[in-house]
């Protein structure tokens, strides 16, 4: 029904947004931190739900199925990274620290950080991330 | 290729309910969550076309709609009402380190 070059492009597409699902699945699976996991999720989301739904497209033709789509991609375009962001925000209002590699005791950001400025304020803020959750 | 999609999303979705099952902190179940709503919708998307459901269309929309609004309610919750004990991965931070 739907001619062959159209069937292609769809494919191609349903490919790519397969991968990007399982590698998305993946890295939420694999990767060490909360805020690491958040972006191996929240980038691939961002692209993998675009794709599949445009391999969707692909195949419905010209119809109100085609229209409603694009809604949908619109929609999760919008809220995904807004649902990625208020999710990291909430984390890290929550007290959890990112995760700052695995040869350093604290990373070495944290200790830049505290160099160049006031190095009481940067050791204060290091040592009372554990259990306390006033960061604001 | 419908059938590849939808095996990669049920796959993807079974990896987010594993990370959702052993999430160390409840913002890594929120993430599973999330991810798992969304893939419910990819799923509804394509294996709606793929069985030739009459308007799947609108229930993936409407679901869309309701995972972003679950999504923020939760968070908005956990943001109002921090963790007791947020557990950062315990292998990284050495027992020897000291508290001023």
């Amino acid at each position: 029904m739907t001619p062959l070059v159209v069937e292609l492009v769809s494919d191609l597409f349903f490919i790519a947004g397969g991968f990007l699902c399982v590698t998305g699945g993946v890295g939420l699976l694999r990767f060490p931190d909360f805020f690491t996991r958040i972006h191996a999720s929240g980038v691939t989301e961002t692209l993998a739900a675009p794709l599949l739904l445009g391999g969707v497209m692909c195949r419905t033709g010209w119809s109100l199925d085609t229209a409603k789509l694009l809604l949908v991609i619109i929609f999760l375009l919008a809220t995904n990274p807004t649902a990625a962001h208020a999710m990291a925000r909430a984390a890290l209002q929550g007290g959890l620290k990112p995760w700052l590699g695995a040869a350093g005791e604290e990373g070495n950001g944290e200790q830049g950080n505290g160099e160049q400025g006031n190095g009481e304020q940067g050791r204060r803020d290091a040592g009372e991330g554990e259990g306390s959750s006033s960061l604001r | 290729m419908l059938l590849a999609a939808v095996l990669a999303i049920l796959v993807t979705m079974v990896l987010a309910l594993i990370r959702a099952l052993l999430g160390p902190t409840a913002y890594d179940r929120m993430l599973a969550s999330n991810l798992f709503g969304t893939k419910t919708v990819l799923l509804i998307a394509v294996g709606g076309h793929a069985l030739d459901w009459p308007s799947f269309v609108d229930v993936a929309l409407l679901y869309a709609m309701i995972n972003f609004v679950g999504t923020l309610a939760v968070m908005r919750f956990f943001q109002a009402q921090p963790q007791p004990q947020p557990q950062a991965p315990a292998a990284e931070h050495p027992p020897g380190e000291e508290h001023p």
